[in-house]
C-alpha cells in the first residue's frame, strides 16, 4: 500500500475504529482460535454487550447536543424495577401463555412510561430551567436510583413468570434478542441522525446552541426530543437487564454509566457536541467486546478488562486528536459548551 | 516602575521625554516579509512609529495587518525584514521579549480574566514578569491604582472585571499594558463595541498616553473615528504598503480607495413606488431598559434603514422583530396578521427573516456543511413523511448558492473554509430559502471587505425589487445611504428621526445620531 | 453586612441551618457533640475530596479519577509497607501514599497538559485503568493487618467524651489533616502567584496564555497536588477504617463533585470557593448521616442529595437565565 492509501485508511475516525476492531478480533481470534471462534462464545457476546450497548447509544444522542446523560443507568434500574414489580405482583410467576405475554407486554409499556417520564424530567431541566446537562442528570439520577431504593428498599425483585426471560435471553431466527434489540435500536438512531431534519437539529444545535436559536430551531423542543429518547433507550437497556439477570435491583450495572461515556467518545463522538456517528459507536461496542471476551477466554481477570479499556480510550483520544492537537487546544479555550 | 531588565530599557525615561520628532525612532520594521505555506501575507513591508505618536493601520480583511501585529507582538517571525527598537537592530523576537520591549498588544477581546478583580487583571503581567511567588493584594492594588490615575478613570480596582461595561474593559486593558510599562500600545479595532460617547472618552485617553510618550498604533478597517488623534496613516492591501502619509491628508473616501484599490461608487436605491401597500406594522413596541414605544410602518419593497449608535436599542430593537428579544407590550403586524411576540419560531414562520449581527457566533454552524448551514432554516420543509428529501435539500442550496453567487469549491465543504463575504452570503441564502416577506439585516457587511460589502448592497437591491420588505440596522452611514429608502434614527430606546434615503446627506445623519 | 441571596454559599447555609432548625424540632438531642463530632468525622475523606475537586473545577476542568487515585494510593502502600517496611510511623505510610497519589497524577497531568486532550475524557480513562491496574495486578483481596503506623494512626484521637446518655463521642486526628489541607490549598489559591494563576487559567485560558502565564505547568501541577490530596486522603480512610479494601471509595467522586459544585464552583472554571465547598460537603454529609433525624427515612437520602443538586444548580441557573431575557 502506498503512504497516501494508508493515509487515506486512516482519515476518519470511524474508518480507524474499523481497523482497530478488525485487528481485536483477528488478534483474539489467532491467540485462542478454538474457543474465540466458536459458536458458544460468538452468542455468549451477543447475549452480553447490547446492555451496555444501547445506553451508549443513548448517551451518543445527548452528547451530540454538547449534553451529557448521567442518569441513564438510574433511569434503567427504576424502570427495570417498576417491570419487575408488575411482573412480580400481578403477573406472577406461575402465569403462563396469554397471561403472560399480557403482563409481560403491560410491563414493558409500563417500562417506556418510566423511560419516557424520566427523560421529560431532564429534558425539562435542561431545556426550560437552563440547568447544565451534567449537573442536571447526575442529580436526576440520584433521584431515580433513590425512588428505586424506596420502592423496593433496597433489595432484589424476583420471581418472574418464565415469559420475561425471552427479552434476555431469547432467539429470533437463531439471533439473540437484545442484539436484534440493539441492532434496530441502532438503525433507528442513525437513520433518525441523517435522515430526518430532528436528527440534522440535533446536530447543528450541538455544533452552535447560539446559532440555532438564530436560525429559528426550536430548541427546547429538541432538547427535549432528545432527552425523552435517551430515558426511553434506556429503559429498554433496563428491561434487557432485568430479563437477563431474572430480577431487578437498584444498584444493578453502576459501572455501565461510565462504560457507556467511555465507548460513545471512543466511537469518535464528539463531547462538546455537533459530531458523532452510529457506526463509529457501534465499532466501538464490538471492539471492546472482542477484546473483554478475548481476555477472558485467556484467563484475564475482570479487572485487566478494565485497564485496558481505559488505556484503549486514551490510546483512541491521542490518534485523533494528535493531527489537529491545536484545534483542540483551540476548541478547549472557547466559550464552555452549556455550562 | 519596575527596575529595567533589558539593555534598552535603560533609556527609557530619555523616551519618555521624546516627542515625535525625535531623530531615532521607536520602532522601524523594514522590509518585511512572511509567507504561510507559499501564500504570501507580508511582501516588503514597512512600518516606523516614534515615541509617542499615533499611526493608524488601515487595511482589509486579509491585508497583513494581523501578521503586522503578530510580528510585533513576537508571536510570528518574520521571513526576512528588519526589526529595530529604538534604534537597536533586533534579532528574533518572542512575545517575552516583545513585552519586555514594552510593545503591548489590546486584542479585540481584550484578553481579560472575567473571573478576577480589575486589580489583578491590570498586576497580573507584571507581577508574573518580576517572577514573584508570593501573591499581595495590597501590592498588586496599588500598582493597579497607579496605571488607573495614570489614565484618569474612576473603577473600583475591587470589582470583578465580569461587572464592567465593554468601554470599562478596554480602559482596564490599556492600564494593564501601562502597568506593564508599555513604549507602544497596539490597539485591534478599538472602537468596533464603543458608543460615541465613549469613543470621545477613549480619545482623550489617547491624547494623554501620547503626552506621556507612549505610542499607539491602531489597527482598524473602520478608522474615520480615531483620525484625529493619529499623526499618520499607513494603508496595507495585500500584503505590501500602498499608502503612508500625514492623517490630514486621508478621509474616509480616500482610505477605502487605497484599501481596495478602486473607486466604489453606490448609487442611491431605486425610488420606491408610491403605491406599494404596507407590509408590516410595528405598534408601540416596548421593552424596559431596550427599547420605548417603536412605531413604524415598512411597505413592500422598501429598504428601511434603523440606525443609532450602541447602546440605542437598536440591536434589541431588531432581535424583537424576530423574536428573540420579548418586548413587554406592542403588537407587530405583518400583511394584517398579528406575529406572536418573544418566539423566532412564530416569527420566521409568519415570514420574517433575521441575519444576526455576529456572523462566526449568531449566524452560522462553522463546523457544519455549507448545505446543512443553508437547509437549517426548512429542515421541516424537505420532510417527505418525516424522512429528509436529501436531494432536494442539497438542489435547493446549490440553487441558492448559485443565485447568491457564493464561490464555494464543494458545498458539503463546512461552511468556516469560506470567506467572510461568502459566509454572509450563506446566511442570507438560508433566509431567501424560506421565501421570506420581511427580512431583518443586522449589520449585513460587517466584517465583510469592501468588495463584498457592495455586492450584499446589491441583493439587497434586488430584493426589494421583488417585492421584499428589508430592514438594514446598521451604524455604517454610507452603507445606509446607499441602500435604504427611509432611515430611522433612534436614541436612548426611541426614534427620533425619520430621514428621507436618497434625500441626506452622511454629515446630516451623523449629526441626527450624536446629537 | 449584606447578605447575597445569589450565592450559592448562603444558599446552602441556609439550607443547612434549616436542617438544623428542623432536626432540633423534632429531636432536642440533635444539637449535641456527638452530632457535630459525627458530621465531622464524616467530613474528613469528603472534605479532601473536595478541595482536590474544587482545584480541578478552578482552572477550568473535571477529574472522576481521583477516587481511584485514592484506592490505589492506599492500598499499594498498605501492601509495600506491609512488605518492605511494616514498622515505619505513620508520617511514612502517609509520605508513600501521598508519593504514589502524586505520580498517578502527574499521568493525568501529561494527557491534559502536554497531550492537550479533554480533563473528563482523560481521567474517565485512568479511573478504569488506575481501578483496573490495582485489582488485576496489585491485588483484589482486601488487607485487614495494617502496617503498624496506620493503625497507630487508627487509634489517635483529637476529642474523647462522653454525652449526658454515657455514650462515647471522639473526634479522629485525621480531621486536623483535613484542616490543615483547607489551610494549605486556600494559602496557595490566595496567596501565592500559582494559586492566582490557576483562576486565571479557569478565567480564560487564552488570555493566561497571552500574559506569559505557564498554562501547561499550572494545569500539570493542579493535576499533581489533587494526585497528593487523592493519596492523602486514601491513606487516612484506610486507617479510620483499620482495614484497605482496594473496592473502596471508587463510586464517591460524583457526589464529591456535586458537593463542590452545591457549594458554588461552576464548572466552566474560574468560580468556587473554599467556604462555598466545605458547605457543600457540610450540608451532603448532614444528609447522609441525619436525614432520620427530620422524619425522612434513610432509604431516601439519594433523593435527598439529588433534590439538593438539583435546587443547588437550578436556582442560580434560572436566575442567569431570567437575566439574560431581562437584559436582551
Amino acid at each position: 500500500m502506498t503512504p497516501s492509501r494508508i493515509n487515506g485508511l486512516f482519515a476518519s475516525t470511524e474508518a480507524r475504529l474499523a481497523v482497530i476492531c478488525i485487528v481485536v478480533f483477528v488478534a483474539m481470534a489467532l491467540l485462542s482460535p478454538d474457543r474465540f471462534l466458536s459458536v458458544q462464545n460468538l452468542t455468549s457476546m451477543a447475549f452480553q454487550f447490547p446492555e451496555f450497548a444501547i445506553l451508549a447509544l443513548a448517551m451518543t444522542l445527548t452528547m451530540l447536543t454538547g449534553g451529557i446523560d448521567l442518569s441513564v443507568v438510574g433511569i434503567a434500574n427504576l424502570s427495570a424495577i417498576v417491570a419487575a414489580t408488575i411482573l412480580t405482583q400481578l403477573a406472577g410467576p406461575a402465569a403462563t401463555g396469554a397471561d403472560a405475554a399480557l403482563w409481560l407486554g403491560l410491563s414493558m409499556v409500563a417500562t417506556m412510561a418510566v423511560g419516557l417520564a424520566a427523560g421529560l424530567f431532564n429534558g425539562i431541566a435542561i431545556a426550560v430551567f437552563g440547568l447544565p446537562p451534567i449537573l442536571a442528570t447526575l442529580g436526576s439520577g440520584l433521584i431515580f436510583t433513590g425512588i428505586a431504593v424506596a420502592l423496593t428498599g433496597g433489595s432484589a425483585v424476583m420471581g418472574f413468570p418464565a415469559a420475561a426471560a425471552w427479552l434476555g435471553n431469547g432467539l429470533i431466527l437463531g439471533i439473540p434478542v437484545p442484539l436484534v434489540l440493539f441492532a434496530v435500536l441502532a438503525a433507528g438512531l442513525s437513520f433518525i441522525l441523517t435522515r430526518t431534519g430532528f436528527g440534522l437539529k440535533v446536530q447543528m444545535f450541538g455544533a452552535n446552541p447560539l446559532a440555532a436559536r438564530f436560525a429559528a430551531v426550536n430548541v427546547t423542543s429538541v432538547l427535549i426530543r432528545v432527552y425523552l429518547m435517551s430515558g426511553m433507550f434506556a429503559a429498554i437497556a433496563g428491561m434487557v437487564v432485568m430479563s437477563r439477570a431474572n430480577s431487578a435491583k437498584a444498584d444493578y450495572g453502576s459501572s455501565y454509566l461510565l462504560l457507556a461515556v467511555l465507548i460513545a467518545v471512543l466511537g469518535g463522538v464528539n463531547p462538546y457536541g455537533g459530531y458523532g456517528r452510529v457506526i463509529g459507536v457501534v465499532l466501538a461496542v464490538l471492539a471492546m467486546q472482542f477484546l473483554s471476551s478475548g481476555l477472558n477466554m485467556m484467563q484475564v481477570s475482570n479487572f485487566a478488562r478494565e485497564l485496558i479499556w481505559g488505556t484503549l480510550l486514551i490510546f483512541v483520544m491521542l490518534i485523533n486528536t494528535r493531527p489537529n492537537l491545536r484545534l483542540w487546544a483551540r476548541k478547549r479555550t472557547g466559550p464552555a459548551p452549556n455550562s | 516602575m519596575a527596575a529595567p531588565r533589558f539593555p534598552f530599557a535603560l533609556r527609557h525615561h530619555e523616551f519618555c521625554m521624546a516627542s515625535p520628532a525625535d531623530p531615532t525612532p521607536l520602532i522601524v520594521l523594514d522590509g518585511i516579509t512572511k509567507t504561510y505555506s507559499g501564500i504570501t501575507a507580508l511582501a516588503d513591508a514597512g512600518l516606523t512609529i516614534a515615541a509617542g505618536e499615533a499611526v493608524c493601520l488601515a487595511g482589509e480583511n486579509g491585508s497583513g495587518k494581523s501578521t503586522l501585529i503578530k510580528i510585533l507582538a513576537g508571536v510570528e517571525q518574520p521571513d526576512s525584514g528588519q526589526i529595530r527598537i529604538s534604534g537597536v537592530a533586533q534579532g528574533a523576537l518572542n512575545p517575552r521579549l516583545s513585552a519586555a520591549a514594552g510593545i503591548m498588544v489590546i486584542f479585540q477581546d481584550f484578553s481579560l480574566f472575567p473571573n478576577l478583580s480589575v486589580a489583578e487583571n491590570i498586576a497580573f503581567s507584571i507581577e508574573l514578569g518580576q517572577r514573584r511567588k508570593l501573591f499581595s493584594a495590597a501590592r498588586v492594588r496599588d500598582v493597579a491604582q497607579r496605571a488607573l490615575a495614570r489614565v484618569g478613570v474612576d473603577i473600583d480596582p475591587d470589582a470583578a472585571v465580569e461587572t464592567l461595561s465593554v468601554a470599562h474593559k478596554q480602559l482596564v486593558a490599556i492600564c494593564r499594558a501601562l502597568a506593564s510599562d508599555a513604549r507602544l500600545i497596539i490597539m485591534d479595532e478599538p472602537t468596533t463595541a464603543l458608543t460615541e460617547r465613549e469613543v470621545r472618552a477613549l480619545l482623550d485617553i489617547i491624547r494623554r498616553l501620547k503626552a506621556d510618550g507612549v505610542a499607539v498604533l491602531f489597527v482598524s478597517h473602520k478608522l474615520a473615528e480615531v483620525l484625529e488623534v493619529c499623526e499618520k496613516v499607513v494603508v496595507l492591501r495585500n500584503g505590501r504598503k500602498v499608502a503612508e502619509g500625514p492623517a490630514h491628508t486621508f478621509d474616509a473616501a480616500t482610505l477605502t480607495r487605497y484599501m481596495t484599490g478602486r473607486d466604489v461608487a453606490e448609487q442611491p436605491p431605486d425610488p420606491l413606488d408610491p403605491a406599494a401597500p404596507v407590509l408590516m406594522n410595528v405598534q408601540g413596541l416596548s421593552k424596559q431598559g431596550a427599547f420605548d414605544d417603536v412605531s413604524f410602518d415598512l411597505h413592500a419593497g422598501e429598504v428601511l434603514g434603523i440606525s443609532g449608535l450602541l447602546g440605542s436599542g437598536r440591536t434589541a430593537l431588531a432581535k424583537a422583530l424576530f423574536g428573540l428579544v420579548a418586548p413587554e407590550s406592542g403588537q407587530i403586524t405583518l400583511a394584517g396578521r398579528a406575529v406572536p411576540l418573544g418566539d423566532p419560531l412564530a416569527a420566521a414562520t409568519a415570514g420574517v427573516g433575521y441575519v444576526p449581527e455576529d456572523r462566526l457566533t449568531e449566524g452560522l454552524f462553522l463546523t457544519q456543511s455549507i448545505v446543512r448551514n443553508v437547509a437549517i432554516g426548512r429542515l421541516d420543509a424537505h420532510g417527505r413523511g418525516g424522512l429528509l428529501d436529501l436531494a432536494g435539500m442539497w438542489g435547493e442550496a446549490a440553487d441558492w448558492l448559485r443565485k447568491l453567487s457564493v464561490k464555494a469549491p464543494r458545498i458539503e465543504a463546512p461552511v468556516r473554509s469560506l470567506s467572510g463575504g461568502n459566509q454572509q452570503r450563506v446566511v442570507l441564502a438560508r433566509w431567501l430559502a424560506r421565501g421570506p416577506r420581511v427580512l431583518v439585516l443586522n449589520g449585513p457587511s460587517v466584517g465583510v471587505d469592501v468588495g463584498s460589502k457592495a455586492d450584499i448592497h446589491g441583493i439587497i437591491r434586488d430584493l426589494s425589487a421583488q417585492g421584499l420588505g428589508v430592514i438594514v440596522i446598521s451604524d455604517d452611514l454610507p452603507e445606509l445611504l446607499a441602500t435604504c429608502h427611509r432611515i430611522l434614527v433612534m436614541k436612548a430606546g426611541r426614534i427620533t428621526d425619520e430621514l428621507t434615503g436618497g434625500q441626506t446627506s452622511e454629515t446630516d445623519l451623523a449629526h441626527r445620531l450624536a446629537s | 453586612m449584606k447578605i447575597d441571596f445569589t450565592r450559592n454559599e448562603t444558599l446552602v447555609a441556609l439550607i443547612i441551618l434549616g436542617f438544623c432548625v428542623i432536626a432540633t424540632i423534632s429531636d432536642p438531642g440533635f444539637l449535641s457533640m456527638a452530632t457535630l463530632t459525627d458530621l465531622m468525622r464524616g467530613g474528613i475523606v469528603m472534605g479532601i475530596f473536595a478541595v482536590a475537586a474544587l482545584l480541578v473545577l478552578l482552572s477550568g476542568g473535571i477529574d472522576v479519577s481521583f477516587t481511584a487515585v485514592a484506592a490505589f494510593a492506599m492500598y499499594t502502600t498498605a501492601l509495600m509497607l506491609n512488605t518492605w517496611a511494616p514498622g515505619v510511623p505513620w508520617w511514612a505510610a502517609f509520605a508513600v501514599a501521598m508519593a504514589v497519589g502524586a505520580l498517578l497524577g502527574a499521568i493525568n497531568g501529561i494527557f491534559i497538559a502536554f497531550f492537550g486532550l479533554p480533563t473528563l475524557i482523560v481521567t474517565l480513562g485512568t479511573l478504569s485503568v488506575f481501578r483496573g491496574f490495582m485489582l488485576a495486578f496489585v491485588g483484589s483481596k482486601q488487607i485487614t493487618t495494617l502496617p503498624e503506623g496506620m493503625r497507630e494512626f487508627g487509634r489517635m484521637m483529637m476529642i474523647r467524651g462522653t454525652n449526658p446518655d454515657g455514650s462515647f463521642y471522639s473526634l479522629h486526628w485525621a480531621f486536623a489533616a483535613t484542616v490543615l489541607v483547607v489551610v494549605a490549598t486556600w494559602f496557595l489559591l490566595h496567596r501565592t502567584m500559582l494559586g492566582r494563576s490557576i483562576f486565571a487559567v479557569g478565567g480564560s485560558e487564552e488570555s493566561a496564555r497571552r500574559i506569559g502565564v505557564n498554562v501547561r505547568g499550572v494545569q500539570f501541577f493542579v493535576y499533581v497536588y489533587v494526585g497528593v490530596l487523592a493519596g492523602l486522603a486514601g491513606v487516612i480512610h484506610a486507617s479510620m477504617a483499620r482495614v484497605a479494601n482496594p473496592f473502596d471509595l471508587v463510586g464517591l467522586e460524583l457526589s464529591v463533585i456535586a458537593a463542590v459544585v452545591l457549594g458554588g464552583a461552576r464548572l466552566a472554571g474560574g468560580y468556587g470557593t473554599l467556604t462555598g465547598t466545605l458547605l457543600g460537603v457540610a450540608l451532603i454529609v448532614l444528609v447522609r448521616n441525619s436525614l432520620i433525624v427530620i422524619g425522612i427515612p434513610n432509604t431516601w437520602q439519594s433523593i435527598a442529595v439529588g433534590v439538593l443538586i438539583l435546587i443547588g444548580t437550578g436556582v442560580p441557573a434560572w436566575q442567569a437565565k431570567r437575566a439574560a431575557a431581562r437584559a436582551a
